[in-house]
Order: C-alpha cells, then structure tokens, then sequence
C-alpha cells in the first residue's frame, strides 16, 4: 500500500449540492440546451421527424423523448454540421478518430475552455492535486482531447504543470527523478511501462517522489490499479471522458475510490440497454448515454458513448451528491483503444482502400508484450500489387503504414502476407485478435 | 493616429499598443522593470547575487539603462549547472509550469514561469500574431511539437489569448495537416520554415493545391531561414510568410516577430532589453554592427534571466521601421555562432549555403552539407534535392545544374564545395528543427 | 530473345519456400535457377522453369500470386571482372538495372547473368551491337539439359 493518504476534498460546492437543487439545476439546463440545439440544422431536422418542440422538456423524465445522437452522425455532419454557435466563436478544435478516415471534430467556445478546465480541476482536486503541487502531465498533446483537459485542469487548481507530454520513457524517468513531481498524468499502461522501463535501468520506481496519479484515456482493471499503486508507490485514481462530450472531466474519482462522479449539473448521464434503448437498473451494466447540458460550441443531446458500464445513486461517504459511474467494462462497438487512441478497424479498411492494389483483406492484431499496446495489421497480398522488384513490395508496405498513420493516427506494424491466408468467414469476418486481458 | 497602419491593410490590434509606446517612456519602462528584476535577481538566485557581488556590483548602482552593460552575462552552461532548480527566483508555490528544452546530450534545460509569467507571454504572442496580420476569426494550425518545447504551448495560449480558432495538431503526421488545412480553411500555420517545405512538397501528391486555400499566414521560427526561402515559400504557397523569434531561456517564442515591412524582427523590449556585442570582446557593438543578440528580461518572474548570450549572430537595425512600431529591431537571424562550422579556417553558416542553392533555378529547399576528411583538408559536400522535371532531363542537364549551384555557393562562402543532386524526397524530412550538416571529419 | 522469370511472394516464415517447390517437384517440373529477395517480414522469390505457363498454373493453384516478368540472360566468363565489363556497357547507354542475379551450369566457365532492365529490349540491342551473348530461351533451356 502506498504512504501517502489523500485527503477528502471538494473543489467546487456545485458537486455537493442537495440533489433536489441539483435536479432542477439539470431539467433548468436542459431546457436551455433544447431551444439552443433547436437551431442546428441536424437536431432541427430530428426534432422535426419526431414531432418534438423545445417545450416538450417538463420534468428530467422528457429527455427520453429527445433523439440519439450517434458517432455517425458527427461523421456525416463532418467537418462542424453541429455547431451551435457562429464559427467565429471557436476557441478551439479537437478531433477523434472516427469510424472512418475523417476524424470527428468537436469544437469549443472560450467558455466551454473554461468549463472543460473547472471540471478536470475537480477530480484532480477530489484525488490529491493541491496549488503547491508539480504535476508530470505524460498524455500525448495536439488533436486529442486526453493531455489538454488535464493540463487545463492543473493550471486552474494554480498548481504547476510539467507538459512531458507522451513517448521517450528515458526522459520521463529523468524529469521524474530530478524535477521530482507530486503527481504524474497519463494512460494506466503507460504508467506500468514508466514503472518496468524504470526498473529495467536499475532505478525503483518506489523512490520517485510520485504521491499520486490519475488515469484514464483507455479501459483499465482493479488489478492494474494494484499494480500500479504498488510499483510506483502511488494512489491511482481513475478519471473518464469523451472528446465528444467534452473530454476528459466527464466523471473522475474522489479520495472513496469507489466509482467515479459524473460530473451531473453539466451532463445527464443514461445507462441504457444497448438493444432496447430503455434504461437499465442501477448497478446495471448498460450503455452510458450523454447529453450535454452546458456545452455551447456543440451541445449534443442523447450522445451514445458505446461503453458498457453501470451507474450507483448512493449518496458517497465523499459529500458529493453526484452518481457514479462504475470502470468501463467494455464496448457495445467494435472501437479499439491503442494507447489512449480510439481505433475502429473500418479505418484501417479505409486506409486500405485508399493505397492501390490492396486487398480488403485484413487482420488486426492487438497485443499487449510488456505494458504498451502493439498492433500488428495483416495484408494480402494480390496479383495486382504483386510485383517482383522489391522496391515496389517495399514502396506497397510504406504506403499503407503511412495510410493506417494519417487516417489513425497510430502507428501500426504492417505485415503483407501470402494471398488467401487470411481467414474469410461465412458470416461477419474476423478482422480483429485482441490478446490482451482489459476486463476483469 | 498614424495612417500607416491603414496604409498596410493592417488594422491596429490592441494588444500591440506597447509596440508603439513613444521612446522616452519606454526607456522609462525598461529602466524601471530593469532595477526591479536586478533586485528579485540579486536576492531570490544565488547565481546571479555572487556574480553581481564579484564585481562589487549592487542592485541600487543600477541608474540608467546604459548601466546594464556593467552586469555579468549569463550563458546556457550556467543553466545547466544550476540543473533544476537553481535559477528559479519564485518559490515552486508560485510556479505554474516548468518546461524544459532537448539538450544534446545530458541533462535538459529547465526553465520555469509563474502565472504572471504566463500572462506576459501570451501577450507577447498575441503582439506576435497581430504583427503578422492575424485575429480573431483566424484559424490558427498550430504544428510546432506540444510538450516540453516551448515552441508548441507558447503559440498555442498565444493564438488563444488573440481569440482564434486554435487547432493544436502538433508537429508529425503530415498527411493529416494536410486534411485539416483543407477541410477547415485554415487560414495561417505556425511550425518551421522547414517543415512547411515539407508541406508544400507533399500537398500535390495528395491532390492540394495550397495556392487555392484560404491558408494566407505563415509564422515560422525555432531555426534560422534565409529571405530566398521566404521568396520560395511565398511563391509556392501564396502566403504571407512572418519570421518569429524566441528561445526557451528568455520565454520561448514571443521575443520578436516582423511586422508587414518584413525587414528585420521587432523585439518586444518593454520585456526583453536586447543588446548586441561583439562575440569576441563581448563589448557592445554601434547600431548596425553585427554581433552576438544578448538579451535581458525585463519582467519575468519565475526566472529572470540578465544580459543571456543567445549565440544568435545580427543587429540591431538603427532606424525607426516604417510600419510605425517604435520598439527596435534585430535583422533576420540567419545564423548562430553554434552553427557555425569552420572549413579550412574560414567560417560558414548553413545558411550561407542556403541562399547559394536557393539562388538557382530547379532546387528544392531540401539540402545537407556532409563534413569529411581530416582538420585541415576538410571536404564538404552538399547535396541538393531537385525538382522532378530536372531529372528526368539528360545528363548534360544535371551537369549544368550542378555547376551553378557550386558557384553560386562558392560565390558567398569563398570555398569550393562538392555538390551532389539527389532525387526529390530522398533527404530525410525533420518534422522540427531540420538537421543540416553532418559532421563526419576525424577529430 | 527475353526469359520468362515468374516472381511469386513469400512470407518470411520457415517452411514458406518450400511450398513452391515442392508444389513444382510433384508436377515434374524442373527449376533452371531461382532467386531469392527478402527483408525480415516477406521476400520475393524469382525463378526461372523451362514450362514456365505450366509452372504458373501450378503454383496458382497452391494459393501463389504469380507475376510474369520479362528478363534479358547474358553469359560472361566466370572471372574477375566479367560482371564489370557487362555493367560498364549498360551503365554507358543509361539503361536502368532493376535487379540482377547470376548462376553457373554444371562443368562450363561461363556465368549466366539475369538481368531485369526497365527497357528490355533496348538492353538486348546495346549488348548485341557490343558482342555480348545475350541467350534466348531456346539456348537456355537447351543447356540445361546438356
């Protein structure tokens, strides 16, 4: 077990408001954002379809009346078919990755900058984070959401932020001995491979002055926590957000450690059944389904995550008020998480398409060696990208690399293989080996 | 107001007021912000107390501006010799970010900001940007690499702070800055000169042509480029190309940038008091002479640093610029005396060799100079991508080609070089700073 | 005056080349030469057969991508320089080698060299105006079976 305690904390008293308040604080908002979406285009139309006016919203129980919003449709509406707000308003853009090679972009105003930042800064505060602390930020910055919020986080709590930002262990094995931060910021196995790298050079993780981290940005165990905790001495918390919702900072842990708190007067959170759509118990595993409540750039209403986890309404020995969400036990898709980055094997079936002469045919390889994910991607080779100079097989290879790394951004071992040794099924293909062990 | 601004096509930004603050108030400033930082200097950094003491120098003996010439330099080794901590004036309390520069070998650079610090720099940004004619409404591709180089958060909250769109896409990937460039209109980029080259080069292959974008500015900095490189980014993108300078010990990016004139970097010297010596005798030189820039923060907290040698070779340009700004400027820094590499006893700068292979027709700004042989008989080599249609061309050609851009080389730098053309893509791309001489001699 | 040379892909795995071949052992055909290109992942596997149609339909059938190339065969001494005369002689006209490789028949002290040129047919003219035998199929397969 770790040395150091966290204390309890709130940072904002918005997370401990009676429930009563904070229900009417919610249909309040919800309303508004109704009448706002009411002017895009896309929910304009949906609402249309299904006979819905923005006073359709009387109590909390209406937004089951409201429309899905899928990844789908962020992907038909490409690049910004959803904003809410002139385009001169945007302060920001991030991107995902989306099911095929056009990312799914989501944009902020300054205020949603400002409101994405108080809610990393409460569950930083809620797991440790105090205004004296250094903390090592190690998620990779630029389109994806993951190093931003936190960094944003960090800067509002006034504690100071050492942007490591993601890749070269070494390195971040020597900030972390010299510069000695308080708190380190990253995916859970890059954390564990920051731990093995550290060990492998003879250095004790334990010995870093590390007294806490927070996780996130990929599905992780209670298992790993342990590990975690005890290789670098730490307590590990675990902290959940999505780009499209608004990153991370859609729920995080408190000192309890026992589910994370959706952060519920600026998001509604469902968990439903994935088949039905109707709403499952409580401690239910179900699909979680967000709705913005005050997001202005691009609100969405009914947003279905995709990930399969349960919601507990028991008041948490913390003081907050809000629910929580259990870890994310899995995917009602079929998206991958490669180091924090979200793959859907559709693009690499694009990427495919996109280089001449490749097959459709494919295999997608996940795996876990020592802490970092690999992924190894299969290629048949044809007779029409066949051809007997080696350059050409090699020029082949590159060109898909490089596809698979624009479309995904990821970096992918790209295999060509021997034509019909790819395993073609009657029904919905193969097209994806996970080896590693998430759940559980 | 003047008319100039209007005259440009350039309308005032706000945030550049201080650009044009009349000079006997600034100096005012300067001297003011000068006595204050020696003060938090001599009594917060060891360093700096000891050295000052050395010379029997105290902050009160600090009269006029003219009296920093009387305060020690600070050089990169001290940093590191200080590693980590040991230049910091503010308690790690009032720290809010702590970055730290790639060094070579060993142990990196770190430097250290407060939230005051923070602010100056977005400013400084933010006068960077309106500078080089970009607002509010402007999309900004932000590809200088985010993390612990200043480059990439430095215009990050600087472009934020102006009120753009920022789309923090970081450095690599190329293929995809290519997508977002064209799927959102971007309308200026910020990385290095280098590496938007790179981007011109690859954008056809891709099916964009970037001369019907609405991309229309280019901020690029973190290594020295040359005005034939602006000339051939500018005809070939149809931008308008900005030089911007900085370096992580004084703030990071945000020292100086060019305004529309383009001749020569404004410094925002009511933070950073620039000065110009000679690199030998380190005395200051006159106006116009060139020397070695050391530069003084005027208001930084968490790390002041007092009269740094920045290595970077230029002037300061004596008359006032025409764009109406009355902070002074330093000429483009074309070289640094760390690049510096010496060929038989004569000095060269990369990019000397630079404005020789750009001066020709056919080239492609994608160069490497090779060092070889022993001290004494060294050889150099450059080689020179060309353009596609050169090479399919004969022999004859390619022969031609490659005399002129011998001379053209041999002209500037006074010494025979070796050159060699390579087939378009074939020089490794850097994705940063480009790396352009290789030191293969024996020591 | 060309060869056909079939070209087929191979994983780099072990047991992957001798697939093909014993695929062609069992249809009776014989392999005049073969060449092997690889890097760690994958490689090129070249051959030159007598019945190179017969060949192919075989190898396709054992699950092969087969492609048909052209190549020039040229015989040199087997001595030092040989190779570097033949060179100078493309080198001089700007013909461009894609890949080469070489082999000897049993008893004789000439090499054979299989050139794969991005003009063929130019190769061919410039080495006959310069004397070089450039060898046809029918002498090829001829000699092999002397």
């Amino acid at each position: 077990m770790p040395e150091f305690r966290v204390e309890n904390r709130i940072h904002d008293k918005a997370e401990a408001m009676p429930r009563s308040e904070l229900n009417a604080l919610q249909l309040h908002r919800l309303k508004e954002v109704v009448a706002r979406v009411a002017e895009v285009p896309f929910y304009k139309a949906a609402f249309a379809r299904d006979g819905i006016t923005p006073d359709a919203i009387r109590t909390l129980d209406d937004i089951r009346r409201l429309p899905f919003t899928t990844k789908e449709d962020l992907r038909q509406n490409y690049p910004l078919g959803l904003l809410a707000v002139p385009r001169e308003k945007l302060a920001r853009i991030h991107g995902s990755s989306g099911t095929t090679g056009k990312l799914t972009l989501v944009a902020y105003t300054a205020e949603d900058r400002a409101t994405w930042a108080n809610l990393c800064a409460r569950f930083l505060v809620g797991g440790g984070l105090q205004p004296s602390h250094l903390a090592h930020v190690a998620f990779g910055y630029g389109l994806f959401t993951g190093g931003f919020g936190l960094h944003y986080g960090i800067e509002r709590v006034g504690a100071a932020v050492l942007p490591a930002a993601s890749g070269n262990t070494a390195r971040q094995i020597m900030l972390l001995q010299d510069l000695a931060p308080d708190a380190i910021i990253c995916t859970p196995s890059y954390a564990l491979n920051i731990a093995d790298y550290a060990r492998r050079q003879g250095i004790d993780p334990r010995a870093f002055a590390l007294k806490y981290g927070h996780f996130g940005g990929e599905m992780w165990t209670e298992d790993m926590r342990t590990q975690i905790e005890s290789e670098l001495n730490i307590i590990a918390f675990n902290n959940y957000g999505l780009s499209e919702v608004i990153g991370p900072g859609v729920s995080g842990e408190c000192a309890v450690q026992n589910g994370m708190h959706v952060q519920e007067d600026h998001f509604i959170v469902e968990c439903l059944d994935p088949v039905t759509m109707e709403p499952v118990d409580d401690y239910t595993y179900g699909e979680l389904v967000f709705t913005t409540l005050t997001k202005q750039a691009m609100p969405l209403i009914r947003y279905r995550t995709r990930d399969i986890a349960a919601l507990d309404p028991c008041p948490c020995a913390c003081g907050r008020t809000t629910v929580r969400m259990s870890r994310v036990k899995g995917r009602s898709d079929d998206m991958l998480i490669i180091r924090g980055v979200n793959l859907f094997p559709s693009q690499i079936e694009e990427a495919l398409l996109q280089v001449e002469g490749t097959t459709p045919h494919y295999l997608i390889e996940v795996s876990r060696p020592g802490t970092l994910d690999e992924i190894t991607v299969k290629v048949e080779v044809s007779q029409e990208s066949f051809s007997d100079k080696m350059s050409d097989m090699q020029r082949l290879h590159d060109a898909i690399d490089r596809r698979i790394q624009a479309i995904t951004g990821i970096h992918a071992r790209v295999e060509l293989v021997a034509p019909q040794t790819i395993e073609r099924s009657a029904g919905k293909a193969l097209r994806v080996i996970d080896h590693r062990k998430l759940t559980g | 107001m003047a008319e100039y601004w209007h005259d440009a096509g350039c309308a005032f930004h706000p945030a550049s007021a201080p650009d044009y603050l009349p000079l006997e108030q600034l100096r005012m400033l300067q001297l003011h912000r000068l006595q204050a930082m020696v003060s938090r200097a001599y009594e917060n950094v060891p360093l700096f107390r000891s050295r000052m003491e050395e010379r029997g120098l105290k902050p009160e003996h600090l009269q006029s501006l003219s009296d920093i010439a009387k305060l020690p330099f600070t050089v990169k080794t001290d940093l590191r010799d200080t590693y980590p901590f040991g230049l910091f004036a503010s308690p790690m309390s009032e720290v809010v970010r702590v970055h730290a520069s790639s060094g070579t070998t060993g142990k990196p650079i770190v430097v250290a900001y407060t939230k005051e610090d923070l602010d100056v720099w977005a400013s400084v940004m933010i006068r960077c940007f309106a500078a080089s004619g970009l607002d509010r409404g402007d999309i900004i591709q932000n590809a200088y690499g985010y993390g612990l180089f200043t480059g990439g958060l430095g215009a990050h909250y600087g472009a934020e702070a102006l009120g753009a769109t920022v789309i923090p896409i970081s450095g690599g990937n190329t293929d995809r800055q290519l997508m977002i460039m064209k799927d959102f209109g971007v309308t200026a980029i910020c990385c290095t000169p280098s590496y938007f080259v790179h981007l011109i080069d690859r954008a056809p292959q891709l099916g964009i042509n970037l001369k019907e974008l609405p991309l229309r500015v280019g901020v690029f900095g973190a290594e020295p480029w040359t005005e034939q490189m602006r000339q051939r980014v500018q005809e070939e993108s149809r931008i308008e190309a900005y030089d911007i300078y900085g370096l992580s010990e004084i703030i990071g990016p945000g020292v100086g940038n060019e305004c529309w004139a383009h001749s020569g970097l404004h410094i925002f010297e009511d933070h950073f008091y620039p000065e110009v010596v000679d690199i030998n005798t380190l005395e200051p030189v006159p106006d116009g002479a060139e020397g070695e820039l050391v530069l003084t923060t005027l208001s930084k907290k968490a790390m002041p640093m007092i009269r740094y040698r920045t290595r970077d070779i230029t002037t300061l340009v004596p008359e006032q610029c025409k764009c109406g700004r009355t902070i002074r400027r330093i000429s483009r820094i074309g070289r640094r005396s760390d690049d510096m590499f010496i060929i038989r006893g004569v000095n060269v700068y990369p990019s000397q060799i630079e404005a020789g292979i750009l001066a020709v027709e056919g080239t492609l700004p994608h160069y490497i100079i090779i060092l070889t042989g022993e001290m004494g008989l060294d050889e150099v080599e450059v080689q020179v991508e060309v353009t596609p249609e050169f090479f399919s061309d004969k022999v004859g050609a390619m022969e031609q080609l490659q005399k002129r851009i011998g001379q053209a080389i041999e002209r500037i730098i006074n010494i025979r070089v070796k050159v060699r053309l390579v087939e378009p893509h074939t020089i490794q791309r850097s994705e940063g700073k480009a790396k352009r001489v290789i030191d293969q001699r024996k020591k | 005056m060309k060869i056909h040379q079939l070209s087929m892909f191979l994983e780099n795995k072990p047991g992957r080349l001798s697939e093909p071949c014993k695929a062609l052992a069992d249809a009776g055909i014989n392999i005049l030469t073969l060449s092997l290109a690889d890097t760690q992942q994958f490689g090129i596997l070249r051959l030159i057969v007598r019945d190179w149609e017969q060949a192919k339909q075989v190898l396709e059938k054992a699950g092969s991508v087969v492609n048909v190339t052209e190549v020039v065969a040229t015989e040199v001494e087997d001595r030092p320089g040989g190779l570097a005369s033949i060179l100078e002689i493309i080198d001089a006209a700007g013909i461009n080698i894609e890949y080469m490789y070489a082999f000897t028949f049993r008893s004789e002290d000439r090499a054979v060299l299989v050139f794969r040129f991005d003009d063929p047919d130019a190769a061919v003219k410039v080495l006959q105006a310069k004397s070089i035998n450039v060898i046809g199929p029918v002498e090829l397969y001829g000699r092999a079976k002397a």
